[in-house]
């Protein structure tokens, strides 16, 4: 089957490639753009460890042929990470809390919340647990997850009310 | 797991949709947020030639609630359905509903169309649909027509569809302001489709019930109006043998596959234990107070 060309803007930088319409978005991302943060869990949709932002949602990118992406703007991992190499207060949160055993669920985990923060900027256990349930960890038992992500959120609205 | 190659359309009207699936016949499908069909190209138990993606047609797009009626287009996600207020407003128990399919991820993508549309027997939309008596629009290069939820579903993934239509719209009456809902759903884990789930719409006027709805998920081939329920309900006062005699209606028209959510006879008992949760919460919400 033919290629298409394809275009979107990943990390904040524009990408153009040739690719089957049936590329899957995380295939996309780890092959084409050598961004292997994303991971392949389940390849079913299950897990959450490929979540990626398309066009400022919280998509699995194993469920999402490049054809369907085509023209998104799309955040990884990688992106999420501050330019000059600091990481940002979810990173740092899952490090303090220890968030994380073997870290296969990581990147996915804090892409997710990275996006829940933007949505709910303070939420409950409860919210948090609701937002991230998408997202499988078999490690940790998710109370550190918690805990990261509310030190996580607690570290960003004060940053922003400092900023204000 | 690499889906079989396709070629990827993206047409961006209407009509131009229908003028594709047409050409291209029984080779082509049309994809929407694509969480039901990629999984099943991934395995290749779809295998279409094309792909005729729906994501750049405005018109499929939106809500609209105008004159006691409730429009939704086909294309506009779970998270699009949640996030309305209005929507919440009048009709409460589609965010409800929504809220229990999937996950985050799932519904930021997964549409409203999609799931009524597909005739996947565990998605929760449809009996819900036919709680509501909604109407089903669909096109195609034919013409327009439109189908009632309650006659659309022919058993598991056989729809009233035709190969060569799209359905563009989903329409119903808002149900009168201070109506009782309930959409109550057992499942193993989030993500998970139904053991069993029962959509309850209910009014009272004077201590009695005036009108029942109810409708099942995954305990059959298709979704389920439970009609003898609801009329079960009439004239009561909602109270335990009322009850009691809905819940024995509606377990009696299941004939759920036996699978990993549990034997048949039990999934039966799962629906009734959810039709009878559902009563009463929604009995409570129409100012029936507790049974």
């Amino acid at each position: 089957m033919a290629k298409m060309h394809v275009q979107m803007t990943v990390n904040g930088e524009a990408v153009e490639a040739l690719a089957e319409p049936r590329t899957l978005l995380i295939h996309f991302l780890r092959e084409q753009q050598n961004l292997t943060g994303p991971h392949i869990g389940c390849d079913t949709g299950h897990c959450g460890a490929c979540t990626v932002d398309m066009n400022g949602k919280s998509v699995k990118s194993c469920m999402v042929f490049v054809a369907q992406a085509n023209g998104a703007e799309v955040t990884t991992i990688e992106g999420i990470t501050q330019p000059d190499g600091t990481m940002h207060a979810l990173q740092e949160a899952f490090r303090e809390h220890h968030g994380l055993q073997c870290g296969y669920c990581t990147p996915g985990m804090i892409t997710r919340a990275y996006r829940l923060l933007q949505e709910n900027p303070s939420p409950s256990e409860e919210d948090i647990r609701y937002g991230i349930s998408g997202n499988l960890c078999r490690c940790t038992g998710y109370q550190n997850l918690v805990k990261a992500i509310q030190a996580a959120a607690t570290e960003l609205s004060a940053a922003k009310e400092a900023a204000e | 797991m690499i889906p079989g190659a396709f070629d990827y359309h993206l047409p961006s009207s209407l009509p131009d949709a229908c003028r594709l699936l047409a050409d291209l016949g029984d080779d082509a499908r049309v994809v929407a947020g694509g969480h039901s069909l990629i999984p099943m190209m991934k395995l290749r138990m779809a295998l279409p030639e094309h792909l005729i993606d729906l994501r750049a047609i405005a018109e499929l797009k939106g809500i609209t609630i105008a004159g006691g009626k409730v429009t939704i287009g086909a294309m506009t996600t779970q998270t699009e359905v949640i996030a309305s207020d209005e929507l919440a407003h009048v009709c409460p128990i589609l965010r409800e509903t929504s809220l229990q399919i999937a996950d985050p991820q799932i519904r930021n993508l997964g549409t409203i169309g999609g799931n009524v549309a597909n005739g996947d027997p565990g998605n929760d939309m449809p009996a819900l649909m036919q709680a509501l008596s909604a109407t089903y629009y669909v096109q195609g290069a034919a013409g327009t027509r439109d189908i009632k939820a309650r006659d659309f579903y022919e058993a598991a993934f056989y729809t009233a569809l035709n190969d060569d239509e799209i359905l563009t719209v989903i329409s119903f009456e808002a149900p009168p302001a201070g109506h009782g809902f309930s959409y109550q759903k057992q499942k193993r884990k989030i993500g998970d489709y139904a053991t069993a789930a029962a959509a309850v719409l209910l009014t009272m006027d004077g201590g009695a019930c005036k009108t029942a709805s109810i409708a099942l998920t995954n305990v059959g081939d298709t979704p389920l109006f439970a009609e003898a329920a609801g009329q079960a309900l009439v004239g009561s006062t909602v109270d335990k043998a009322a009850i009691d005699a809905a819940v024995q209606a509606a377990e009696a028209i299941t004939s759920p596959a036996e699978d990993g959510r549990g034997p048949a006879a039990f999934r039966t008992k799962v629906a009734g234990v959810m039709v009878r949760r559902a009563i009463e919460e929604a009995r409570t919400r129409a100012g029936g107070g507790e049974v």
